[in-house]
């Protein structure tokens, strides 16, 4: 899917969340995707995380720890 | 059932809670206080005549023809008008009585034309029972003297005539159109024996009138003065079924008075609870679209969609299907395909829709239109107050007294609703809209908004913060409800943030536009006014902070203590009439039925024993995500039950892409909607008439849908949604529509109470209905909220990043109309066409100077994402630097404007604000012609072979 549109949507919700400060942020960003992403968009975004946002960054960054993990 | 008028108890009901108890013709009668005598006798089965009175207008005391003597009293005194008092004793039928309507009811028939044989209302008029009734035999007036026999017939509106000469002046038309819809649109004109009802000023007829064919009047009247053109056409009904609109939310309930299998009229049912006997144009009237032309009842197929259609029978067009959608699964898994389903199917359709392709296609790419509605609505509330849904029932407006209606214009799309408002503001209640526009509510005959905060589009978000802003920094803040109700550090961590000077008023009105003291005025209106509701639209769902938005109304009820008891409440206007149910039934790709997310093993268990298969646990695609996966090529197939998304969703370029990119849609509808121009196989879909099910409406209540006609096609939708789910290998056997009602009510706990025998006897539930709540839930959170604790949520003002420049200076915002709904698929298909057949872009004058247009004028409408041409209306409706339209015509397609931009939580488009150009044009864009071309070859039938 176009990487360009899914950086935009993380952003977009990271941004949204911002607020609340950096690690709630993190957080809140990385639960909302877990949630309301289908797989192969969040595979995607795992493999190109260079358009995205410090926050948003960082969610993705651990969300992909944890899938590798399981 | 045989054909019976509905009871008429003359006079609006007493909500008193005290009983009053008289005697009326020797018997002892209990009514509440401030009964009038007429309807106590006509609760206690008595009837007393009558023709001036009907039970939803206030009593006029004008034909004296309901006189009754009173024990004590003086003279004869009219029932309609007189209240019982304790110990009355009532007499409605002496020798005295008699003589005396006798002699009222022999001046009225010697006006009235005696063609009673031939007239459409013969055997059901008010005026010949009543007649019958005070036993008139003869009349001594001859028709010679002055009468107004002969007079016009006004047919100027497509539905009902008005027929003067049938015509008893007893103004229970002027007293519905103005106190049941809020129109004012009919007066009686002169005086005494010359007066005469007419609709506006003398130079209009109903048509060019304020008139929106509500239907209200015709219903009042007791004549066949105000008449159906069908009825006029087709005869009397003979039986009637209560059935619900499929039109908006407000899910009002009709009897459809049938002749043999013909549909005669549509007429609003007294008991709903919903709308207690009103309608609007849409439910009344506009319902011919059921036999239209264009309605295709024979399935289709073809290869490709270059093809012309080949009709085929249902065996060979669910096996062509069938085909298909097990060779995509073989070679690209479950996960390339998806299903949607559309917000006006029933409960037990959507239901279907989503279990055929979890457990049929083996994916959760699943999603309803409400993706492009109120999804935000979901998650903003789910997250704040725990569940997702309203939490009031419309009754409660009549306790309200302060209203803030934001992002919705409800008496153009919840007319019904719209009307309860306005009558309600004639009482006295105060109103602020926040809008844009100038909506109706702002200003129409009899009320007035005390604030109107006409925003920049795109800026809900800054504006509610900052009225959030002056409630706490005011000290307006109710700190005993929070502290009760609320997670006081989640509320202490929010009050902080709106606080902040940069959330003020003053700092946020270069961004929202809202003068400052506005701002200020309305919040301390709101906060301090008594019971304050909120009512919302797609004016805040639809944007790129929707989610943000509908949290943030939820903050200010929470914080002003407004949640949890009748008057008050944060309720959702949904736009079809069953978004709720959609959302409710699991179409969300994240979800199962009552909101319980796809990851939680133990609701899957329960979902996985019942149908026999395993689940997949990750969320699938949305609507949009679809379209973006089929053009990247991992998503090949899908089934849409009853959207055109091609017309409905936002950048028509790229839907277009998405869909051509598949190798095999299937499009189930009742018409060959603009989807379909790229659809493989047409399997024809039925109407709201001829199938049965429930929808949920904007209050969470269960309606029955009825069954009234065979279906046209062959098949209701959920019979064709087996035939497809058994074709693929399912083994589905449901035979009517309530077992599969019984399978939601055991899958999904705020439906445990429910059952087709309470739906069928009018129960009208509220969900949840469970062990707790029996009989529903009228209002929600009342002992607390169904997440525990209320939960204030920071909601950041992000502006959207459709941001204006010199290539495209105004902002675009869309919107509904009364007389078309939706896409118009529709209402275009019937006599609605009259009010609205083309969309309009409305423009500021300054705008308009600026560009050289006048009203009427074509202009070319240009965004990032596409451009279109339309006519404009130059209007102060609209601010300057704002245009406004609508997407009700697939010639104009104003989607093709919007852009991809979305809601951060939930991807609903971002409808409501579009950067645009516009420019004077002499004709339609280059798309519109190729399009139109486009849906010419699109559409071609190939000739039927001849019969052997
Ligand atoms: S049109 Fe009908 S309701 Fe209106 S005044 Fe005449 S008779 Fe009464
Ligand atoms: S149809 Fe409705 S709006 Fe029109 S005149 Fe009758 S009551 Fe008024
Ligand atoms: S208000 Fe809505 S539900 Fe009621 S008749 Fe009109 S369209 Fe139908
Ligand atoms: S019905 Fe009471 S005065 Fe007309």
């Amino acid at each position: 899917m176009d990487i360009n549109k899914l950086s935009r949507m993380a952003n977009q919700i990271a941004a949204n969340f911002e607020a609340n400060g950096h690690d709630k942020a993190v957080e809140e960003t990385r639960v909302h995707i877990w949630k309301y992403w289908d797989p192969r968009m969040k595979a995607q975004i795992f493999g190109d995380t260079s358009q995205l946002s410090p926050i948003a960054k960082d969610a993705i960054e651990q969300l992909k720890a944890e899938a590798e993990a399981a | 059932m045989g054909y019976e008028r509905q009871k008429d108890f003359g006079t609006p009901e007493s909500t008193s809670n005290e009983m009053v108890t008289l005697t009326i013709d020797g018997r002892e009668v209990s009514v509440p206080a401030g009964t009038s005598v007429m309807r106590a006798a006509s609760e206690s089965g008595g009837h007393i005549p009558k023709l001036c009175a009907t039970d939803n207008v206030k009593a006029f005391g004008s034909c004296r023809l309901c006189l009754v003597e009173i024990e004590g009293a003086r003279g004869t005194p009219a029932s309609c008008t007189t209240p019982v008092a304790a110990g009355m004793k009532v007499k409605t039928q002496t020798p005295r009585l008699e003589k005396l309507r006798k002699g009222v009811m022999e001046l009225y028939i010697s006006d009235h034309p005696l063609d009673c044989l031939t007239c459409s209302a013969n055997n059901d008029c008010e005026l010949q029972d009543e007649a019958a009734a005070v036993g008139l035999r003869d009349v001594r007036y001859g028709y010679e003297g002055a009468n107004h026999l002969g007079g016009a017939v006004d047919g100027s509106n497509p539905y009902f005539s008005f027929a003067s000469d049938k015509c008893i002046v007893c103004s229970r038309c002027v007293r519905a159109c103005d106190e049941v819809q809020g129109t004012f649109a009919l007066t009686v004109d002169g005086r005494g024996f010359a007066s005469m009802i007419s609709a506006g000023q003398t130079v209009d007829d109903f048509l060019t009138s304020e008139c929106v064919s509500c239907g209200a009047c015709v219903q009042a009247c007791p004549t066949s003065a105000l008449m159906e053109k069908s009825v006029k056409e087709h005869g009397k009904p003979e039986r009637s079924v209560v059935t619900t609109c499929a039109y908006c939310g407000v899910g009002c309930a009709f009897r459809a008075e049938m002749k043999g299998e013909q549909l005669i009229r549509m007429v609003p049912w007294k008991d709903g609870k919903a709308n207690h006997g009103h309608s609007c144009v849409k439910g009344r009237f506009a319902w011919g679209y059921a036999n239209h032309k264009d309605r295709i009842t024979k399935p289709m197929i073809r290869e490709k969609i270059t093809d012309p259609w080949r009709e085929v029978s249902w065996e060979e067009a669910i096996r062509f299907s069938a085909d298909k959608i097990k060779t995509i699964k073989a070679e690209h898994g479950p996960s390339a395909l998806g299903g949607i389903t559309s917000s006006r199917c029933t409960n037990e359709e959507s239901f279907l829709v989503q279990k055929l392709v979890r457990a049929g296609f083996g994916s959760n790419n699943t999603d309803t239109c409400a993706r492009v509605c109120h999804s935000p609505t979901g998650y903003g509330l789910s997250t704040t107050f725990g569940t997702s849904a309203g939490t009031q029932n419309f009754d409660s407006a009549d306790h309200t007294d302060v209203f803030l209606v934001i992002g919705a214009n409800p008496t153009d799309a919840h007319p019904v609703f719209g009307s309860r408002i306005k009558r309600r503001l004639r009482k006295g209640a105060k109103m602020i809209v926040v809008d844009p526009r100038r909506i109706d509510l702002v200003k129409s005959p009899k009320i007035e908004a005390a604030h109107h905060l006409p925003l920049q589009p795109g800026t809900n978000v800054a504006v509610l913060t900052s009225l959030a802003h002056v409630i706490v920094t005011e000290g307006l803040a109710d700190e005993d409800f929070i502290r009760e109700r609320c997670d006081w550090d989640e509320y202490q961590d929010w009050a902080r943030f709106v606080s902040d000077e940069k959330h003020s008023p003053e700092f946020l009105e270069a961004v929202t536009r809202v003068p400052a003291q506005t701002v200020r005025e309305a919040a301390r209106l709101f906060a301090t006014g008594g019971n304050g509701a909120i009512y919302y639209g797609l004016g805040v769902t639809e944007h790129s902070q929707g989610s943000s938005t509908v949290m943030a109304i939820a903050n200010l009820a929470m914080v002003t203590g407004n949640i949890g008891r009748e008057g008050v409440g944060v309720n959702p206007l949904r736009g079809q009439n069953n978004v709720q149910g959609a959302c409710d039934m699991g179409s969300f790709p994240h979800e199962l039925s009552g909101y319980r997310h796809i990851s939680d093993a133990a609701t899957r268990k329960l979902f996985e024993d019942d149908w026999g298969v395993a689940l997949d646990p990750e969320p699938g695609l949305r609507i949009p995500n679809m379209l973006d996966a089929a053009v990247d090529g991992s998503f090949k197939a899908i089934y849409i039950q009853g959207e055109d998304i091609l017309q409905s969703d936002p950048d028509t370029h790229h839907v277009a892409a998405g869909l051509a990119a598949m190798d095999c849609v299937i499009v189930h509808d009742l018409f060959l909607n603009e989807t379909a121009n790229y659809a493989h196989v047409f399997l024809p879909g039925s109407t709201f008439l001829e199938k049965a099910g429930t929808f949920t409406n904007a209050e969470r209540r269960i309606q029955p849908v009825r069954k009234v006609m065979e279906p046209a096609n062959g098949y209701q939708d959920w019979q064709v949604t087996q035939l497809l789910a058994n074709a693929i290998g399912c083994d589905w056997n449901y035979k009517h529509a309530s077992e599969i009602l019984a399978e939601i009510s055991r899958l999904t706990p705020t439906f445990a109470g429910v059952t087709w025998e309470r739906v069928i006897n009018g129960d009208q539930l509220q969900w949840p209905v469970t062990d707790k709540a029996p009989n529903g839930s009228p209002i929600m959170h009342v002992d607390g909220f169904v997440r525990g604790k209320g939960k204030f949520v920071v909601t950041e003002y992000v502006p959207t990043d459709e941001k204006t420049g010199p290539r495209f200076p105004l902002l675009l915002t869309t919107g509904r109309i009364l007389s078309q709904y939706n896409v118009g698929a529709q209402t275009r298909r019937t006599g609605n066409q009259v009010w609205h057949s083309e969309d309009v872009l409305e423009i500021h004058p300054t705008d308009a100077e600026n560009r050289g247009l006048a009203t009427g004028d074509f202009a070319r409408l240009a965004s990032r994402a596409g451009e279109t041409t339309l006519r404009v209306e130059v209007t102060e409706k609209v601010a300057p630097g704002v245009v406004y339209t609508t997407f009700h015509h697939p010639d104009t397609q104003a989607n093709v404007v919007t852009t991809d931009n979305s809601d951060w939580a939930t991807n609903c488009p971002e409808y409501k604000v579009t950067a645009v150009q516009v420019t004077p044009s002499n004709g339609p864009s280059e798309w519109q012609e190729e399009y139109a071309d486009l849906t010419a070859m699109a559409r071609r039938i190939e000739a039927m072979e001849p019969a052997e």
